[in-house]
């Protein structure tokens, strides 16, 4: 099998061995559990449950409020004894409004529907059905995944990509889910190729996961599905970005400003795909991922399968404690990962990694140097960009010119900050300049839609005093020839 | 020197037809001129440049007849964004033709006070507002520019402008 590379991109110590040495386990049950009901992208969900409700396990708790959102589902039985803001980790300890569940231990489950054979059911019917599931993207975008199901259904000869390239240092839970769990991904694989109706599937994974590829491949075999197949790419950050990992496997680029839909592909995650199989198939809805806990701040480093809403002290008290070289908390992986304030906030299903960083961890950061132009970031960008003339405009402010040198293409990977000698944060510059820039544009369509509706309007008003002229003179003539 | 003298006349009657040709299209390029002109404008269609809307003017732009500093929604970048286009100096917009808003607003109608009258309905420039004769009407906020044309027609005064949700 060729092993095909992403453009750009650093070969990094990857820090996985640590933390995959363990076998998957279930985390330890707590007390309490906090689910943010914003915790995926779009709208938030909207509870459908009150204080004092007594709830099921796989029970929903709240349910999609808006096209754009999800359901979210009780990991626990027990009694709601809150609905409030509590601090949550997508907002870096901000506070996002979340059901709170007291867990009674005693692990009733909800009586879902029977599940039926999903060959029977229309692709239509399939992706109402997995929305139903609260299932989201797990690979860090956490996007509702029917929604992206439905508008990736409309385009044409489409080809399914399951990313198993997990590329980013210290992250291991994909590689655990494709060693232990791979034969839900394959059965999540057809369930979503009949779900979009798309002809072919490729499982993307990394060269260096010998044993996730071997477990693969003996699911692979196992399903007999020729329609399923097994690519590996080289073990460079960032191969597993979506639109990078779009273009090592199918040669492809995605439009800059379209979606992988245009070229006509569906990207999902290996976990979203398990989730996918694990509801449809054993009707259990998304209340429980797979968290890797790592970092030489933490005692015991490991994968876990983690009802969502366990607090991350409870699941660094799970895994042994905090070392006494513990310096930060980071949710995600070394490169794209945030900085936490503390660990009072639940996991929630964006939640793929949790680093209890000492210094070993982390990379040590000299005070920032000019630019010296060396341009090795730009050798390094994945995106093709030239992230030494983003940072020049972004000095300077100047929108314009980092809208053409391709501002909204960053992906944020940090490949130019690893490599910059002067030490610049240029991601951070990056990350800052965006929402100016989002807004300039947003300003800008809007006007170009307020331009079109106006002149709509004025051509209507043209159109009806003409027409109007119109019968008045036709009148005229009449009047006047009756009148001679 | 009969062939010097045939190229000569020949190169000069080349260049005065280029010139004729090129005198005969003003038309086409004040055409562009308009479109670059009012791309850069806010598309508010509010008319506080005394003009009907953000064509009108840029088409008084381009032909010279009005100045850059007459956008209040546009503010300080679009003066500027003109001066620069134009070739003109850059200079604030003039109060004259009304204040530069802090934030942008949408207009919000009282639902519980509107009689149902449609004179808002006729007053707004981008078709944002629904209803019918002696039925509620209502602000699609999406939509609204933030003209304020509206404001003036109500005889009931329902309507205020409100700040636009991000």
């Amino acid at each position: 099998m060729a092993t095909s590379r992403v453009r750009g991109g650093l070969r990094l110590n990857a820090h996985k061995e640590r933390s995959t040495e363990h076998a998957l386990r279930p985390a330890t049950a707590v007390e309490s559990l906090v689910l943010p009901l914003d915790q995926h992208a779009g709208a938030p969900a909207v509870p459908l449950v009150k204080r004092g409700d007594r709830v099921l396990r796989g029970q929903p708790l709240a349910g999609p409020g808006g096209a754009i959102s999800a359901w979210l589902h009780s990991p626990v039985s027990g009694t709601i004894s809150a609905i409030e803001p509590r601090p949550a980790p997508h907002r870096l300890g901000a506070p996002a409004l979340s059901i709170v569940v007291s867990n009674d231990g005693r692990d009733e489950r909800h009586a879902a529907p029977s599940p039926t054979g999903f060959e029977q059911m229309a692709p239509e019917q399939l992706r109402d059905a997995i929305d139903r599931g609260g299932i989201v993207g797990l690979g860090g975008a956490v996007f509702p995944t029917a929604a992206k199901l439905r508008s990736a259904a409309a385009a044409t000869s489409l080809r399914l990509l399951l990313n198993g390239a997990e590329c980013e240092p210290y992250i291991s839970c994909d590689d655990m889910l494709m060693r232990e769990r791979a034969r839900d991904i394959v059965f999540g694989a057809r369930v979503l190729l009949h779900a979009l109706a798309a002809q072919s599937c490729v499982i993307a994974i990394e060269d260096d996961t010998v044993q996730a590829a071997a477990s693969l491949e003996a699911a692979l075999s196992e399903a007999h599905d020729e329609r399923i197949r097994l690519r590996r790419v080289a073990s460079i950050y960032p191969a597993g970005g979506e639109k990078q990992l779009i273009t090592t496997i199918f040669g492809v680029e995605v439009p800059h400003d379209g979606l992988p839909a245009n070229v006509g592909v569906a990207c999902l995650n290996v976990g979203t795909a398990a989730a996918v199989a694990q509801w449809i198939r054993d009707a259990q809805p998304l209340t429980r991922r797979i968290v890797t806990v790592t970092g030489d701040g933490v005692r015991e480093q490991r994968n876990l399968e983690v009802p969502l809403g366990t607090s991350l002290g409870a699941l660094i008290y799970d895994c042994g404690g905090y070392t006494g070289r513990m310096a930060r908390l980071i949710m995600g992986g070394s490169m794209m990962g945030q900085a936490l304030p503390h660990d009072d906030m639940p996991v929630i299903k964006a939640t793929n990694c949790v680093i209890a960083a000492s210094a070993v961890d982390l990379q040590p950061r000299g005070p920032e140097m000019p630019c010296i132009r060396c341009g090795n970031c730009s050798v390094a960008c994945p995106a093709m960009l030239l992230p030494q003339q983003l940072h020049w405009y972004a000095q300077a402010r100047d929108l314009a010119a980092l809208e053409t040198h391709g501002l909204m293409d960053c992906i944020e990977c940090g490949c130019c900050d690893y490599v910059c000698p002067s030490q610049i944060p240029l991601v951070e510059r990056f990350r800052d300049m965006k929402p100016a820039l989002a807004a300039q544009l947003a300003a800008r369509t809007a006007a170009d839609a307020a331009r079109a509706r106006f002149d709509a309007r004025t051509g209507r008003l043209e159109r009806i005093e003409s027409e109007r002229s119109a019968v008045l003179a036709r009148k005229r003539q009449e009047l006047a020839k009756k009148s001679s | 020197m009969l062939p010097a003298l045939l190229t000569m006349v020949g190169l000069a009657a080349a260049a005065g037809l280029a010139a004729a040709l090129a005198a005969r299209r003003p038309a086409a390029d004040e055409q562009r001129l308009v479109d670059e002109i009012d791309a850069l404008l806010p598309q508010t269609q509010c008319g506080r440049c005394t003009f009907s809307g953000c064509r009108p003017y840029a088409a008084a732009l381009a032909r010279g007849e009005a100045d850059i500093n007459q956008c209040p929604p546009g503010g300080d970048a679009t003066a500027a964004a003109l001066a620069r286009l134009l070739g003109r100096e850059p200079q604030p917009v003039d109060p004259r033709f009304g204040l530069v808003p802090a934030q942008p607003a949408v207009a919000w109608i009282d639902e519980s006070a509107c009689i149902g009258c449609v004179k808002c309905i006729q007053a707004c420039p981008v078709d944002a507002i629904v209803g019918a004769s002696r039925f509620m009407h209502t602000v699609i906020a999406a939509q609204c520019t933030g003209c304020e044309l509206c404001i003036p027609p109500c005889p009931v005064d329902c309507i205020v402008m409100r700040p636009a949700q991000a």
